[in-house]
């Protein structure tokens, strides 16, 4: 393993004197911290993280990213890096001993930028994040070694008290975000618990270097012949490195199951005898599957492990975070700027609540499938192993993970529902907007999803052969598709010329999709109706009461 | 004979949980009473012999843990083989 960079702690102004309030500050520089930091930059927010460490995480942890989340990266410039350094995969094979029962392919389809998923350690994804921080000079400050040490309430504030190798300060800030990980410290000062299932079963993480000829999918065994265990895991890493991950059972000895020659001899049983290996990280853990009842309290609000924990079955952790992030950022962009009601923030609590729900469902039923309670759980779960191979349905009973999607925030207070005379295909109102091939008016190749969201709403309109009348709404972006670029004032125009966005987005001449900056279907429409947009941007940025206004 | 569409529509999971949860609280003995139930109630929900039939001869089948022909796929690396 490389080494670990340290970064230097430099004192802050604080540390002479009172300074200014703030509007953000961040705690914990994990990858939900800093990914908030950035997003919160590229809209111009000023932000101060805090750490209480100076470096990146020790050992590999979160390792595999989703297409979800590397498209959220791309809007903050970093998911070329993540996938360059990181390892591409779309499939997953599932085994029952030595039997291959199934392979999923998880991006049948071609035309996205990026794939289902990359595999890269977390200290790497920190790294890049960091560096990519430095862009921002003038509204990130990064503060090492800055432990956050007393919470108060202070009017419509927080005031942080802050030790450092230099002495400690009071930072006051409008709005703190939480991001100090599962054990969150901030959570514990203010005396707040998650609430869920915690699990007995104990499973051990090993990384090793070696060079293997498996293939760069997810493999995922039920009682595998080389393990006593349940069940096992690998991933490939970058550089050589595989992560396995092996069941232990309830009564396994963490301290015993992490002694080296005891967890080599258990990557031997996997990748031979013969083959060089060396042990990089390992770890033996069990988890709970559980969450804060509420994610705002006040002006602090939690993200990320901080807020909810899951099983890393799914890769539901570090993805669920990071649309943490995603969503909260817009939200509270739109409230210091004075543009939305601070009432706004409440539908985080909303629509990731429900994302945590819907990631703690699916990773407490793959823990589920995997540990059979009684004996009748285990008979329909053997059920379903035996049938696998043969049967299409018990294929898709068989839970080895349902890995990370896009949330679905369909049904929730922001969204306005469809009337029925919009599209009858395509992402409904919630969805995350899928990705198309298109080109410029200069004939450029690009990506449908860079000219999605981002600093604001997006007003996406398909066109035919005539130009749409646009309606004249102050601030809303407006991207116009057709399948040769038309020149529209006021739009940028771009082109579809196999149609895949149309096909996509269920589109016919008119079909207007209105854009959360996160990139999540608010409304859409059969025409570019101003009145209508309007109101549903009103409902989208939480005024859902006030009275629409179009520009005349 | 079998259907190979997907006869949950997509909801395998909640059947599945659904299918756990009536064992909740049961005994070993009464586990296999319910199931025993539950297959004449769904037997009857189906009606059709022959697709008993083949459910049957299927069940019956996948108790032989002998592999089918094709699988694996000899491109991939067999577990607890040197890769």
């Amino acid at each position: 393993m490389t080494p670990s960079p340290r970064y230097a702690f430099a004192a802050p102004p604080e540390l002479r004197g009172p300074g200014p309030r703030r509007p953000v500050a961040v705690i914990g520089s994990g990858p939900v911290g800093l990914t908030c930091a950035l997003d919160l930059a590229t809209r111009g927010i000023p932000v101060v993280v805090l750490d209480d460490d100076d470096t990146v995480a020790s050992g590999s942890r979160a390792i595999c990213w989703a297409k979800r989340t590397l498209e959220i990266w791309d809007r903050l410039g970093v998911a070329e890096a993540m996938v360059a350094q990181g390892v591409t995969w779309n499939v997953g094979r599932v085994f029952h001993r030595d039997r291959e029962l199934y392979r999923f392919d998880l991006l049948p389809e071609s035309g996205h930028r990026r794939p289902a998923f990359i595999n890269l350690p977390q200290y790497t994804v920190e790294r890049i994040l960091i560096e990519r921080a430095a862009d921002f000079p003038d509204l990130i400050d990064l503060r090492w070694r800055s432990e956050v040490t007393g919470l108060t309430p202070v009017g419509d504030g927080v005031r942080l008290a802050v030790a450092t190798p230099e002495g400690a300060y009071d930072l006051d800030v409008d709005w703190v975000i939480a991001a100090d990980g599962a054990r969150s410290p901030t959570r514990t000062r203010m005396g707040l618990a998650l609430h869920g299932q915690r699990f007995e079963e104990r499973f051990l993480i090993a990384d090793v270097r070696m060079r293997a000829a498996f293939p760069t999918e997810r493999l995922f065994w039920f009682e595998p012949t080389f393990h006593a265990g349940q069940s096992a895991l690998l991933h490939r890493q970058p550089d050589d490195v595989f992560r396995i991950d092996f069941q232990l059972g309830p009564d396994a000895d963490p301290d015993r199951e992490r002694e080296p020659e005891r967890v080599m001899a258990r990557v031997r049983a996997v990748v031979g005898a013969d083959t060089p290996v060396t042990l990089e990280w390992c770890s033996v853990y069990s988890f709970r599957c559980a969450r804060l009842d509420r994610f705002v309290h006040g002006r602090v609000v939690f993200v990320g492990d901080a807020a909810h924990v899951v099983s890393p079955f799914g890769a539901r952790g570090g993805n669920g975070g990071v649309q943490d992030a995603d969503n909260l950022c817009w939200k509270l962009a739109l409230v210091l700027k004075r543009e939305a009601n601070a009432a706004l923030i409440g539908t985080y609590d909303e629509e990731r609540g429900h994302g945590a729900d819907e990631n703690i469902l699916q990773s407490s039923r793959t823990t589920a499938f995997m540990t059979p309670k009684s004996p009748a759980e285990r008979l329909l779960r053997d059920g379903v192993l035996a049938l696998a191979g043969e049967a299409p349905f018990a294929r898709a009973l068989l839970n080895a993970g349902r890995l990370s999607r896009p949330c679905s925030l369909a049904g929730l207070s922001l969204q306005t529902p469809d009337d029925g005379g919009g599209p009858q295909d395509g992402p409904v109102p919630g969805t995350a907007c899928p990705d198309a091939p298109v080109s410029d008016a200069a004939g450029r190749p690009g990506w449908l999803l860079d000219r999605l969201g981002g600093t604001g709403f997006t007003l996406l309109v398909f066109a035919g052969a005539a130009p749409p009348v646009l309606p004249d709404l102050p601030g809303l972006g407006i991207v116009v598709v057709a399948a040769t670029p038309l020149a529209v004032a006021g739009a940028e125009s771009l082109a579809d010329p196999d149609g895949v966005a149309a096909r996509r987005y269920g589109a016919m001449p008119g079909t207007t999709y209105l854009i959360r900056p996160d990139a999540h279907v608010a409304a859409r429409f059969a025409a570019p109706d101003g009145a209508a947009i309007a109101a549903a941007l009103a409902r989208a940025t939480g005024r859902a009461g006030a009275p629409f206004r179009e520009a005349a | 004979m079998l259907r190979r569409d997907d006869g949950f529509a997509g909801r395998g999971d909640d059947a599945f949980a659904l299918l756990i949860r009536a064992h909740d609280g049961l005994s070993e003995a009464e586990s296999a009473a319910l199931n025993a139930r539950l297959v004449l109630i769904l037997a009857h929900e189906v009606g059709d012999l022959a697709v008993l039939d083949a459910a049957v001869a299927l069940a019956r089948h996948s108790l032989n843990p002998e592999p089918s022909p094709g699988k694996p796929s000899p491109s991939e690396p067999s577990p607890g083989e040197t890769p």
